[in-house]
């Protein structure tokens, strides 16, 4: 940590596997961080206010809000964002395989978050019952699919699984 | 919707952060999960100088079950008591009420400690810590520790006991003692998880043949502070609980109440549904005792 007379704080995060060491402002939320300083831009900024979801990320593989928390909070962990979830360029998983399948976006702007709670969801329980998938988007504001293809999607994905 | 500057600094141990506390004034807050506090500086409804995070404090997050007691550090994460597989057994009221505390992905950050000193008036725990008359303990570097009990921490919406040089280290939640126990929490809101509209919670215990032994509840939304009713509840002590007398008792307690109106509900909706939704959760707070009473029996 820098000296506390000054107002920028070092710290050191793993973003989507890269070790990032990075100065910054206290009052730079992580959401900013993730996209004005390290430019990946997957991550969407919606309310600002912990309402819309649409910031989510993983933390340490847990589902947070990346706007209700300074990205010096999260100094020393690992942070997943939507461009991390595939595990390489190109390949996309499964389900965002069903998203596009299911048609389970249009404008876009909520499918980062909505992709990152549904990935959560599934990591804990990889056959969800569709008023478990309903409750783990529950946090997340969609404004054009109704949210049904959405829960298709996932339900596709994961009963889709073994075949 | 960027909060204005400020320092921060991470806090060592639970005296470091009392010390910077102390030295600070009054102009620095603590942050542990932040879930209501950085949206409230992202508004700039909050402008402190320092923040000092309590965050990564092991201190404040021990969850201690006692027969008697459950003590959980203010540190404790909203999930860890959500999965904590004795809270449900001990405190079941809590154990019911943490799924309607915000999302999945803000209790996986937010504290129990920060919700309760926040005091949102529609705060699910600030509700069962009424309910269940749960103790405060408050520490600071110059007066040291002191003890309150719930109804002298919430003092108004957004505002408690605790002052600016003062910490919340930990809340002390009574279990009951004894078997026919009952609980229920309901709540509605425009989506599950926001802000209660209105929320009722009840904890009761009945004899063997139906009549209620003890009964706490109250009512959370329709207020500066949830609401809780020690007179109304004594007065059905040794009493069976008709459907009739839960509507009259919900419809007495909820009259008591100030609720606002806002965009999505107004003043007389929010009465009603406190009224609905209480007693609601007497009756199936009974039926569930009830049911315990006969399940015992059988085994």
């Amino acid at each position: 940590m820098t000296a506390s007379n000054t107002l920028l704080k070092s710290i050191q995060i793993q973003v989507n596997g890269t070790h990032q060491h990075r100065l910054v402002e206290p009052r730079t939320s992580l959401v900013d961080f993730i996209r004005d300083e390290l430019g990946l831009t997957g991550t969407h900024v919606g309310c600002e206010h912990g309402v819309c979801g649409a910031c989510t990320v993983l933390l340490n593989d847990e589902p947070v809000r990346s706007c209700c928390m300074f990205a010096v909070q999260a100094d020393e962990m690992r942070v997943t964002t939507v461009e991390g979830l595939a595990p390489e360029r190109g390949v996309m998983t499964k389900i965002q395989d069903a998203f596009c399948e299911k048609h389970a976006l249009q404008c876009g702007y909520c499918t980062p978050g909505m992709l990152i709670a549904c990935h959560a969801l599934v990591a804990d329980n990889p056959h969800p019952t569709e008023e478990q998938v309903r409750d783990a988007i529950s946090s997340n504001i969609c404004r054009c699919t109704g949210y049904q293809q959405i829960v298709d999607a996932v339900m596709y994905a994961t009963q889709a699984e073994g075949k | 919707m960027k909060a204005a500057p400020f320092d921060y600094v991470r806090a060592e141990n639970l005296a470091h952060a009392l010390d910077k506390l102390s030295e600070s004034g009054g102009d620095a807050k603590l942050i542990a999960g932040g879930q209501s506090l950085v949206p409230m500086m992202a508004m700039r409804l909050a402008r402190p100088a320092l923040l000092i995070d309590i965050n990564r404090l092991d201190e404040l997050k021990d969850i201690e079950i006692q027969a008697t007691h459950v003590k959980v550090g203010a540190g404790v994460r909203q999930r860890d008591l959500e999965f904590h597989p004795q809270v449900h057994s001990h405190l079941p009221l809590v154990g019911k009420s943490m799924q309607w505390v915000g999302h999945e992905q803000t209790r996986n950050r937010g504290s129990v400690g920060g919700s309760l000193v926040h005091a949102d008036p529609s705060a699910e725990l600030a509700l069962a810590a009424l309910v269940l008359e749960a103790g405060f303990t408050l520490e600071s570097k110059s007066d040291g520790r002191r003890h309150l009990k719930a109804d002298e921490f919430f003092l108004g919406p957004m505002f408690t006991a605790v002052s600016d040089t003062e910490a919340l280290t930990q809340t002390d939640w009574p279990v009951w003692q004894g078997s026919y126990l009952g609980t229920s929490f309901e709540e509605t809101a425009i989506r599950k998880g926001d802000f209660a509209m209105a929320s009722a919670a009840c904890q009761i215990q009945i004899h063997e043949d139906g009549r209620i032994r003890r009964i706490s509840f109250g009512i959370g939304g329709v207020d500066g502070t949830p609401l809780v009713f020690p007179e109304l509840a004594k007065s059905l002590e040794g009493q069976v609980l008709s459907p009739e007398r839960a509507l009259h008792v919900a419809h007495e307690a909820a009259q008591s109440s100030q609720p606002g109106s806002d965009m999505h509900a107004t003043a007389a909706y929010r009465k009603h549904l406190a009224e609905v939704l209480l007693s609601r959760a007497l009756q199936s707070a009974y039926a569930e005792a009830c049911a315990n009473t006969h399940s015992s029996n059988i085994t």
